[in-house]
């Protein structure tokens, strides 16, 4: 049984439990010897803030006695016990709206969707609720929750197991949403999605629970709405976040081979959309690819297309393009959820085609 | 032995007052005293006044919505009678207006939460309620986590949740009881049987029984009792609320009552409810019952009537006119609680007015933009 919790219950009125931010610079170096998984990046998050704060608690299927579906739980169990690694019934909308109740009574819950697919059980609670319960209680009801999980095409897990929820749900105002591309920013977003007062939406990858990289063991923060300038070129700006973050870095190294510097920036957050950034780059390069891995239509590709029109239009040298999916619901065939999926040709054909076009 | 009974249950109907007046002495033991019956019924006199000048401050346009609770207050009030006031939380949905008032809440929220301003659902510090919540069933998946949140902090507190017979065809009711359950949360689920939901007579709702059947499937303590009774619907919930409290876990009441006004002001009840079934249920109207009953035991006569009468009106003005007094909503306030801190692009629609794409860029409509306000 955790200790007595005495904080107060209405968590809107604060104190909010704020990490001190710093500067990109002034975090710890990306680069080192300590190299471990994503899925231990986001477990170290959760583990860290679970022992600093015992009003989190972490709840899921399968999360506890079996580790966790995608062992990302492993060993939690035993260091924290039942009551704050909980094991629930087959029941999302059970668990995302009591626990969102719960966080409205001062918990910090952290909710695992073995899928971002199963949420949509839940987009009532989700959406309904927790978005909304700040705005529709005048300010009284805070919702400091996390709900994170897959997000996104796995390994032939067939259409109604690979929703990238991001383009549908970002359309709700009233939360966050937060999509990491990789170990290190995976650890220090969960961070702050945790100690952050508003519902968080926080969208793994099972594509990347086994890259491994260097994280470093101490604690750090990564604040919201700060894309990651990941490399530096004056052709072409590359958007893009999560997984397909990835697909530009090989795309912009081999865009490079030929001659073509290209931009690339991490959004890292969805929601808040660091436009600013993506604003000053496609000013500086006039030339824009967005790339992300859900469907095109209505899709946060083409918001952030939207939005660069809006604030660059004078500056454009060529239409914006983007690389999404194809429109179609994921194909379970392994060849043809490769086809399906943006990967570093296609985006390689994108930049090559606005600007040589 | 191949084939064995392996389970057997039955449901309890519990009634006290009838629809005459008539106590049931020996089930009415250590239930309300004579000053709390007059409490309750004061507060149901007032809370039907409210009911009728909120009907007409809709139809004349000054409400956008308005769901009325005539006919349900004895269910209300009676399980709330039982919920300790500044301790137990209420978490309701929209038709329960009585327990909501005497759990504390200022009469004039209610009427801020229909006219559409979010300050009605800034509930005073100390009055455990949560907002009044419009989605079918979603609030009792809260209830439980209020409880099991309270259970961990280790807070001798229980939880009300009120719904009605159409909701507990909703999946999230049926989640919520299992986690009730599977964790043993401190929760009350009431049911208020109003055998209607909108249109849907409750035999086309469901198919068992009685609502309160459906507990059993979650091994939870179950009753049916007879709703406009507030003996029946006090004795209930206080056993419930006693158990939960001493660790025993979450019950089920379903209390049966009838909705005397239409849905909400946006329907209407007589093209598909007939007039005599109505009429029926007048007869079993709460205030009528506990009135005779205060009468028989020498608790009530026509003077006093005429005062509460005159009391009720005089609340229910003032409250009309705190609620209408308050300066009426701008176009800041609904920004101001989207999220803890407001985020810049926020900043900038709310400073523009505007969320078309040229108001998102103060510079871009010839305003300056303006510094965030903290």
């Amino acid at each position: 049984m955790p200790e007595l919790i005495e904080t107060p219950i209405h968590p809107a009125a604060g104190p909010w439990d704020l990490p001190e931010f710093v500067s990109e610079d002034q975090l710890p170096s990306r680069q080192g010897d300590r190299v471990i998984q994503y899925r231990e990046a986001l477990r170290e998050a959760m583990a860290e803030e679970m022992r600093r704060d015992k009003r989190v608690y972490l709840i899921g299927e399968e999360v506890a006695q079996y580790n966790g579906a995608y062992k990302i739980s492993q060993g939690m169990l035993e260091e924290f016990g039942p009551k704050r690694i909980i094991d629930s019934p087959i029941s999302e909308s059970g668990f995302a709206g009591m626990s969102i109740a719960a966080a409205m009574y001062g918990l910090r819950p952290i909710v695992e969707f073995m899928s971002w697919s199963f949420s949509l059980v839940a987009a009532d609670p989700i959406l309904n609720n927790a978005a909304k319960m700040l705005y529709m209680s005048g300010g009284q009801w805070g919702c400091p929750i996390v709900f994170r999980g897959n997000d996104g095409a796995g390994g032939q897990l067939g259409s109604t197991h690979s929703w990238c929820v991001e383009g549908l749900f970002a359309n709700v105002p009233g939360m966050k949403m937060v999509i990491p591309s990789c170990p290190y920013d995976a650890k220090g977003l969960l961070k702050t999605a945790i100690r952050d007062p508003d519902p968080v939406f926080f969208l793994e990858s099972e594509r990347m629970l086994g890259d491994r990289a260097h994280v470093p063991a101490e604690e750090y923060y990564i604040p919201f709405g700060q894309a990651a300038k990941l490399r530096e070129g004056d052709a072409c700006t590359l958007v893009s976040f999560g997984r397909p973050v990835n697909f530009c870095l090989e795309a912009a190294r081999r865009l490079a081979e030929d001659g073509i510097e290209c931009d690339v920036l991490d959004m890292r957050t969805i929601r808040p959309l660091d436009i600013e950034s993506i604003a000053a780059s496609v000013q500086r390069t006039g030339r824009v690819v967005v790339v992300d891995q859900s469907w095109p239509f209505g899709s946060v590709a083409s918001e952030v297309m939207a939005q660069v029109c809006e604030h660059c239009f004078d500056w454009l040298d060529a239409p914006p393009a983007r690389v999404n999916t194809a429109d179609v619901p994921t194909p379970y065939a392994k060849g043809l959820e490769q086809a399906y999926l943006p990967n570093p040709d296609r985006i390689v054909a994108a930049v090559e085609n606005i600007v040589q076009g | 032995m191949p084939r064995r009974t392996v389970y057997e249950a039955s449901i309890e109907y519990m009634q006290i007052l009838d629809e005459h007046g008539n106590l049931d002495e020996k089930l009415a033991k250590d239930t309300l005293s004579d000053d709390d019956v007059v409490y309750m019924y004061e507060h149901m006199v007032t809370c039907r006044q409210l009911d009728e000048i909120a009907f007409k401050l809709q139809r004349s346009g000054r409400m956008g919505t308005y769901p009325q609770n005539k006919g349900q207050e004895a269910a209300a009030i009676g399980s709330g009678f039982a919920a300790k006031k500044g301790e137990d939380w209420l978490v309701p949905c929209y038709r329960e207006n009585a327990a909501l008032y005497m759990h504390g809440l200022p009469m004039h929220y209610i009427l801020l939460h229909w006219m559409g301003d979010e300050r009605g659902n800034q509930i005073p510090d100390g009055v455990n309620i949560t907002p009044i919540s419009i989605p079918i069933g979603t609030h009792m998946l809260h209830a439980v986590g209020i409880a099991w949140a309270m259970k961990l902090r280790k807070e001798p507190r229980v939880v009300l949740t009120y719904f009605g017979d159409g909701s507990t065809s909703e999946g999230d009711f049926h989640e919520a009881m299992n986690f009730a359950s599977v964790f043993q949360t401190p929760t009350v689920f009431i049911c208020q049987n109003n055998q209607w939901a909108i249109s849907t007579p409750r035999e086309s709702q469901m198919n068992s029984e009685t609502v309160a059947q459906k507990a059993l499937a979650y091994g939870m303590p179950t009753c049916q009792i007879d709703g406009n009774d507030i003996f029946a619907a006090y004795k209930a919930t206080k056993e419930a609320t006693d158990r939960a409290r001493a660790g025993g876990g979450p019950s089920f009441i379903e209390m049966v009552t009838y909705r005397l006004g239409d849905h909400t002001t946006a329907d209407d009840a007589r093209r598909y409810r007939d007039q005599a079934e109505v009429d029926a249920w007048k007869e079993k109207d709460p205030i009528i019952r506990t009135r005779l009953y205060l009468e028989s035991r020498g608790l009530w006569d026509d003077d006093r009537q005429i005062k509460l009468q005159d009391r009720a009106k005089t609340i229910v003005s003032e409250v009309v006119k705190a609620a209408e007094d308050i300066e009426k909503p701008g176009t800041d306030d609904f920004f101001d609680h989207m999220f803890a801190v407001l985020p810049e692009h926020l900043i900038r629609q709310r400073d523009t007015l505007r969320t078309s794409s040229i108001g998102q860029n103060p510079e871009q409509a010839g305003l300056r933009a303006t510094p965030a306000r903290v």
